[in-house]
């Protein structure tokens, strides 16, 4: 339909749009001088070793590893046992379970934090990381049991039969064949759950008072203004991100690859 | 032992944790909404005063933030659409087979970087000494700076980025799932180019479109962080006027209010598209 030109042109622009403000943020955290924009004079690593010799930082980045390991293993877990249960056995109100299940992906981040918020606070339990990471299962059980659900079809039901039939128990069906056979999906699952967490603001800023996460400490920086020591905080958190995605991707590739 | 299987308790703690952690807080919320502060305590009155402070208090600024938030989301979620549907469509049907994944991964490869750095870089970009305005000014084609940051435009500007991966993702989902042989057959019958998609390819990949478009919406409509780090308190969307309330007011009946009204919009919309919406295609 588009000419070939016009195809890589189109590339070409998107791309540029997409990446534009990631690169200067990646170029402008290796600035030498004070400016966080143009012109140039780095580069240097002046502004990472401040990052990195910053307490707020460094306590922020464990914090979100906490949270978003500690969330993601959660749904992970809660994700696997409700899509089994589900793919596995019809009932009367599968299809409310499914709906009650998938409902938080419809309602903004913002109104899940604040109902929290006013939740705890009526049961007069404080903020801290673990409400957060109550927050983080909530916004991230969809997802986990969405992607499960999905590989729980006919094909692996049949190699679960093929286990009853040799006489396997109900536990060593799921231990020894379901699990390993959906382990690709799960790391996966588990992964995008504790990148989302790792990358979540607004949950975490209405849900923390002492320990914060390190978008929080990124929003609080942000309010006294742009600096090339933000840019290198920003940097940080896209780089761990970004090693988390290539993981899925490569577990994901070795899935298909042993499907194949 | 039949009873203790998993597959007949395995989505109960699911189901618990959405109830206790979801529905719960939710209803916590709509009661805080018909609630009143007296004396500086919040008491439960059953009173819809805070739903008609939302459509009268400060000179109707709510019902302002309402409409603008619309009318952001709105434009947001066209041009998103307009914006990723050719990427999409090059992604899937001009990048040879083997090398699809990979280019699609790193297309979307920001996608990844949290909100409020994803937001943050476009101030290095278009603010007054971002690099477009030094640019310009270097090249000549600019005498004094232009600020683009702290506008409505911005804020467009930095969900367009972000909404235009998210529908790449699905329309792209959809479009390889499309059988070839459909098109392959519309070219037997005598179609061009420009009738096999305008017949073929553009209907059947609508469901892709309509998923991301709903979820644009829920989660454009619902944010904070862009229009507060781009579009800064000249005007000011829903969310914002929610965490004002929240923040300096603490007045929780006020925003819990003003949020039931959001969640009000957002459930509009889903039953407006929930006809065109199947969410486990993509």
């Amino acid at each position: 339909m588009v000419g070939r030109f016009a195809s890589w042109a189109y590339l070409g622009i998107a791309l540029l749009f997409i990446f534009l403000p990631v690169l200067v943020l990646i170029q402008f955290s290796f600035q030498g001088g004070m400016a966080p924009v143009p012109p140039f004079d780095g580069p240097s690593l002046r502004w990472w070793a401040k990052v990195m010799a910053n307490r707020k930082i460094t306590d922020g980045l464990w914090n979100s590893l906490l949270v978003g390991l500690g969330s993601a293993f959660m749904a992970t877990v809660l994700g696997f046992l409700a899509a089994y249960a589900m793919a596995r056995k019809r009932r009367r109100l599968s299809g409310l379970y499914q709906f009650l299940l998938m409902a938080p992906i419809t309602v903004s981040y913002l109104i899940i934090g604040m109902g929290l918020q006013i939740f705890f606070n009526h049961l007069g339990i404080g903020k801290s990381l673990w409400v957060i990471g109550i927050g983080h299962v909530v916004i991230n059980l969809p997802l986990t049991f969405a992607i499960l659900y999905s590989q729980l079809g006919e094909h692996q039901a049949n190699i679960e039969r093929a286990a009853y039939d040799l006489g396997a128990s109900d536990a060593r069906v799921v231990l020894e064949i379901t699990v390993p056979m959906l382990w690709p999906s799960l790391l996966a699952a588990f992964f995008i759950a504790a990148t989302l967490s790792w990358d979540e603001f607004v949950i975490a800023f209405l849900l923390s008072r002492f320990d914060v996460t390190l978008p929080v400490v990124i929003w609080s920086m942000l309010r006294s203004g742009l600096s090339p020591e933000l840019n290198a905080a920003g940097t940080l958190v896209f780089g761990i991100s970004i090693l988390a995605v290539a993981l899925v991707e490569l577990l994901l590739w070795r899935a298909r690859r042993n499907r194949a | 032992m039949k009873t203790l299987s998993l597959k007949s308790w395995g989505h109960l703690p699911a189901l618990a944790w959405t109830a206790a952690f979801f529905v719960l807080p939710l209803i916590a919320m709509l009661l805080m909404s018909l609630s009143e502060r007296i004396e500086g305590r919040i008491t439960l009155t059953w009173t819809f005063a805070n739903y008609q402070a939302f459509l009268t208090k400060a000179e109707g600024t709510f019902v302002g933030a309402l409409i603008n938030s619309v009318e952001v989301t709105l434009l947001t979620t066209v041009l998103s659409v307009l914006v990723a549907y050719p990427l999409a469509y090059i992604l899937a049907y001009r990048i040879p087979r083997q090398w699809q994944r990979l280019v699609l991964v790193l297309t979307v490869l920001p996608f990844w970087t949290s909100y409020v750095i994803r937001s943050y870089s476009w101030l290095l970009v278009l603010s007054e000494n971002g690099i477009i305005n030094q640019s310009l000014l270097e090249l000549g084609l600019l005498s004094e700076p232009v600020g683009m940051g702290n506008s409505r435009f911005a804020t467009v500007l930095g969900f367009v980025h972000f909404f235009a991966m998210l529908l790449t993702l699905t329309i792209y989902a959809n479009l390889v799932q499309i059988k070839e042989s459909y098109r392959k057959a519309a070219a037997d019958l005598g179609a061009n180019s420009l009738q096999t998609f305008w017949h073929v390819t553009l209907p059947l990949s609508l469901p892709g479109v309509a998923v991301g478009a709903f979820l644009t919406f829920v989660l454009a409509i619902g944010d904070y962080i862009t229009p507060q780090i781009l579009g800064g308190s000249k005007e000011l969307l829903l969310p914002q006027a929610v965490m004002l309330q929240l923040g300096r007011q603490a007045d929780f009946p006020l925003a819990s209010a003003l949020s039931m009204v959001l969640m009000l919009v957002v459930t509009a919309a889903f039953l407006l598209s929930a006809r065109h919406l199947k969410m486990g295609r993509v």
